[in-house]
């Protein structure tokens, strides 16, 4: 999670995780660093997540921000939504 | 279709272009739950005009014509290792041929990176039983004999 994500875009990002990401493990149990995919989530699920940050966010991922790797962790999703909040 | 394949992968050559496979495997019934839960978005986010269409063309179908046609894109990406590239889900599109296989068309940047690899040709197939959808997609590289199942080169 970089310095100027917001606790409160955490908590977002992880109640977003929550009802979508169907992980295998509690998303508290989660840090920001750990790799989501290595806790379950799918492709399918990724769209999901994707879709409910949109919503959340009040924001749009642009298709060069369509990579895995920008949803591996809460902490990639987070400066994604940094840049795109900033933008 | 499998003989086809087999022989096709059998002919290319090598140090020519890539050949490469990629696999995914969708739930249906989440697929679904996406479609209800997300509406127009999460189908017009994923999949071209004619790929609704045909998904919505017939009755109780669509949902594992949706989680068909995502895992192909899927499979796509995975053997043309697109991960990271950044692409849209609909520049990756699932045709259906008169004979009831499906091909793959690629647009846009799906295309430019395809080509860039050497990519001549991408097979396709795809199942569904139950609960499970599936699809296999395979990256033919320059190969001097197309087949009748390969699709055409990538175009838009």
């Amino acid at each position: 999670m970089t310095t100027s994500t917001t606790l409160q875009a955490e908590t977002q990002i992880r109640d977003v995780l929550r009802a979508h990401g169907r992980l295998n493990r509690d998303v508290d149990q989660v840090a920001v660093g750990d790799d989501l995919y290595q806790s379950g989530l799918t492709s399918h699920a990724s769209v999901n997540v994707m879709l409910a940050l949109e919503s959340a966010f009040d924001v749009e991922f642009p298709d060069r921000m369509l990579k895995r790797s920008v949803f591996a962790s809460i902490e990639s999703i987070g400066r994604a939504i940094d840049e795109l909040r900033s933008a | 279709m499998h003989q086809t394949l087999t022989q096709e992968v059998a002919a290319a050559p090598s140090g020519t272009g890539p050949v490469r496979l990629g696999f995914d495997l969708v739930q249906i019934s989440r697929i679904e739950d996406s479609v209800r839960h997300f509406g127009e978005a999460f189908e017009q986010r994923l999949f071209t005009p004619d790929e609704r269409a045909y998904a919505h063309d017939g009755t109780g179908v669509a949902a594992q014509r949706l989680a068909a046609r995502f895992a192909a894109k899927e499979a796509v990406i995975k053997a043309l290792r697109l991960a990271e590239a950044g692409i849209d889900w609909r520049d990756i599109e699932v045709c259906r041929l008169p004979d009831g296989d499906c091909s793959i068309r690629l647009h846009g940047r799906a295309r430019e990176l395809a080509q860039a690899q050497g990519a001549r040709a991408i097979l396709v197939s795809l199942s569904h039983d139950g609960d499970y959808a599936g699809a296999v997609a395979n990256v033919l590289g320059s190969s001097p004999t197309p087949t009748e199942h390969s699709s055409p080169p990538p175009q838009s």
